[in-house]
């Protein structure tokens, strides 16, 4: 029992770091890929009046961290529930 | 009503709620002093934790400097955003379910040591210090345009104000003033971006509104980056900071809105750990709203300050014919005007138009002095004017005037001729803004001395009532530092404050960080990595800020506003080394951290 809930631990700390993981690579690229490293390329786009990389340096990402933090919230409450450590 | 009875009007209108709210919401013990008790819903929190990070540098001061540095501003939108990501995702629930009061308690508890927590607590100092200068500063721009005083008077009205309000309610009274306060901030945003977006392009919505076409056929952006380099400046979508530099500085504001220590308490205060995912990402929806629409503003405000200076065609306005809000700014001392080529008209274009260290004029004489005009167009005498010279390659003239980029959320309105309540508006909630941080800020630092310092410290035996008292003498101390510091600024706004994320980026985000996710940090690994961050960011930040450090000289580039990054990147490399030549944590620790990564059982916070 004690060894079954340890695993159980440790296998419900390993699913939230792929979680956080997965979702810090789309906040990265977002924000420093798009955003930064790569806006001159991005720039050569023009989207809507604007131009790409400038959109996702002033917008894009802002709207992109927004559904990262609300996706983390759903999920790792679902996941608390399906590993029953939540509250 | 004229302008100003309107800004009175709103401004102590909504003061009075603010007050009223502290003393109905009063806190009674050191426990709702310090985290209102843990019983605030996820929406209220995340509305507080929206108000309370929302400062003076992102209401008034962020749109004025993208509004002047365009792409090159982006940083500041992407890092301040951003960071919440990494606050919800990697500390935030953590915390929560840690449950205690400060920073300095975790650092202190996680890491078992005295000297961890008294370092943490001088971080701690540091970081709110320069923040709260910052938001002074703030209050005294709105002050010394609406009540038509000077900056420094504005600065000692806003301490004032920030004292009485803080000091009464503790952070219970915050949270729900919060609230209050963040609503009026929305509001008083959002109202002008969409009368200005609006009246500029005919959509409703400032995101959509910054790509629309204008009458001419060219987009908004496409325009504006016309107008500024016929000027002589550079591209306005494009910048001309190194990718590195940009690079550091969004990094250093994205970290350090992770690690500032008065928005990472405000996720004590929710009753569950679901609870603290849940507003975080609120608070993160609420602070979009306002950051999504602050480029529109922002680039609205230079193509109207750029078709006012310069006229419609482009050979600038006489000055006797500048509208109202040009002179009244002058007179707060941060609008000038030099005429280089004495022709009585004001031009605006690339270059400085005057000489100093940070280009600012220096007036000779006060505001109301008449002798201290100028004899023929009577503005204001500056000392100070630089040669004029200007490459006619270029630009079509010299740059004759000097904007402080502060003013530019609340001239915008005045520019565009929006109605005189619209602009009353922004006044109010500028205040709101300001003031909902100041009081966060002041909390942690009264929080840092009474309970960190003296209660867990060096005064064990110290009741609750003392316990109390210290706070809000600590609270007094405080207004009064930053008060000074807020006349004497280093820099504007948003760059104080960007500094302060450099030093919350690079003392406190890898210990916390470390203190979660990985069980091996011990004290001493700690305890250098936070001295090695603090003391190198610090030491950069004064060097090139205080002693004459060129640009030139930058290491790899990187200006003190984005060294935050690079000072964290030296605590983690060097916390890392020493905790691998010193022994492992004892086992009780190791199991806390353990504990700290599984939800259940949280309780509320204790003492």
């Amino acid at each position: 029992m004690e060894q079954n809930s340890e695993a159980a631990a440790l296998q419900y700390w390993r699913r939230n770091l792929q979680i956080i993981f997965t979702y810090l690579v789309i906040w990265f690229v977002v924000s420093f890929g798009c955003g930064i490293v790569f806006v001159d390329q991005l720039n050569q786009i023009n989207l809507f009046g604007f131009k790409l990389g400038y959109w996702f340096a002033n917008q894009g990402s802002i709207v992109v961290f927004c559904i990262l933090t609300i996706a983390y919230a759903v999920r790792m409450n679902r996941l608390d529930n399906e590993f029953d450590v939540h509250e | 009503m004229s302008l100003e009875q309107l800004t009175y009007l709103f401004v102590v209108g909504s003061f009075f709620i603010y007050i009223a709210i502290a003393i109905w919401s009063r806190a009674s013990s050191t426990r709702e002093f310090y985290v209102a008790g843990g019983g605030v819903t996820p929406l209220a929190n995340g509305m507080a934790t929206a108000a309370d990070w929302m400062s003076a540098a992102s209401f008034i001061s962020l749109a004025g400097i993208i509004s002047f540095a365009g792409y090159d501003a982006s940083g500041y939108i992407m890092g301040w955003t951003g960071g919440y990501v990494l606050l919800a995702l990697l500390l935030a629930p953590y915390l929560r379910k840690f449950g205690k009061f400060t920073v300095p308690d975790f650092v202190g508890d996680r890491y078992y040591s005295k000297v961890a927590r008294v370092v943490a607590v001088i971080c701690v100092m540091f970081i709110s210090f320069t923040y709260i200068a910052g938001q002074m500063r703030g209050t005294g721009i709105v002050f010394s345009r609406f009540l038509q005083v000077e900056i420094d008077t504005g600065v000692m009205i806003g301490m004032a104000v920030v004292f009485v309000y803080a000091v009464l309610g503790g952070m219970k009274g915050i949270t729900y003033t919060q609230v209050a306060q963040y609503c009026v901030m929305i509001f008083a945003f959002t109202v002008p971006a969409l009368f200005l977006t609006f009246s500029m392009t005919g959509h409703l919505l400032p995101q959509t509104g910054l790509g629309a076409t204008l009458a001419n056929g060219e987009t908004v952006l496409g325009h504006l980056d016309g107008l500024v380099s016929e000027l002589g400046f550079s591209s306005f979508t494009e910048g001309s900071k190194s990718r590195i530099d940009m690079f550091f500085i969004t990094a250093s504001l994205m970290f350090g809105t992770a690690g500032l220590p008065h928005v990472i308490v405000r996720f004590f205060t929710v009753p569950r750990v679901r609870d603290a995912r849940i507003s975080a990402a609120w608070a993160l929806v609420f602070i979009a709203l306002l950051y999504s629409s602050i480029p529109a503003v922002a680039a609205f405000g230079r193509i109207n300050l750029i078709e006012t200076v310069n006229g419609v065609d482009n050979q600038g306005t006489p000055y006797e014919e500048m509208p109202q809000w040009f002179k009244k700014w002058e007179n707060a001392g941060l609008i000038a005007w030099y005429d280089h080529n004495a022709d009585g008209r004001t031009q605006y274009a690339a270059g400085d138009a005057f000489t100093g260290r940070q280009h600012k004029p220096i007036y000779w004489g006060a505001a109301d002095d008449k002798v201290a005009r100028n004899f023929y167009y009577q503005q204001r005498h500056v000392v100070n004017p630089s040669d004029g010279s200007f490459d006619p390659q270029v630009q079509p003239f010299a740059n004759e005037i000097y904007v402080d980029p502060d003013i530019m959320v609340l001239a915008n309105p005045e520019i565009a001729e929006l109605p005189d309540w619209v602009i009353a508006l922004i006044a109010a909630g500028a205040m709101a803004a300001a003031l909902s941080t100041a009081a966060g800020l002041l909390l942690v630092i009264a929080t840092a001395v009474s309970h960190d310092l003296l209660k867990k410290t060096f005064r064990p035996q110290m009741s609750d009532g003392q316990e109390l008292m210290a706070a809000r003498l600590a609270a007094m101390v405080a207004v009064v530092i930053a008060g000074y510091v807020g006349m004497h600024p280093p820099d504007y706004v948003a760059a104080v404050v960007a500094l302060a994320f450099g030093l919350a980026c690079a003392s406190f985000f890898p210990v916390i960080i470390m203190g979660i996710f990985y069980q091996r940090m011990n004290k001493y690994g700690a305890i250098s990595g936070m001295l090695v961050g603090l003391l190198s960011t610090l030491g950069y930040i004064i060097y090139f800020k205080f002693f004459g450090g060129e640009p030139k000289d930058w290491l790899l580039g990187i200006s003190p506003e984005g060294f935050g990054a690079m000072g964290m990147v030296l605590n983690f490399i060097v916390a890392y080394l020493v905790a691998h030549l010193t022994p492992q944590p004892p086992k009780h620790i190791q199991q806390m951290v353990q504990d700290i990564r599984v939800p259940r059982n949280s309780g509320s916070a204790y003492y």
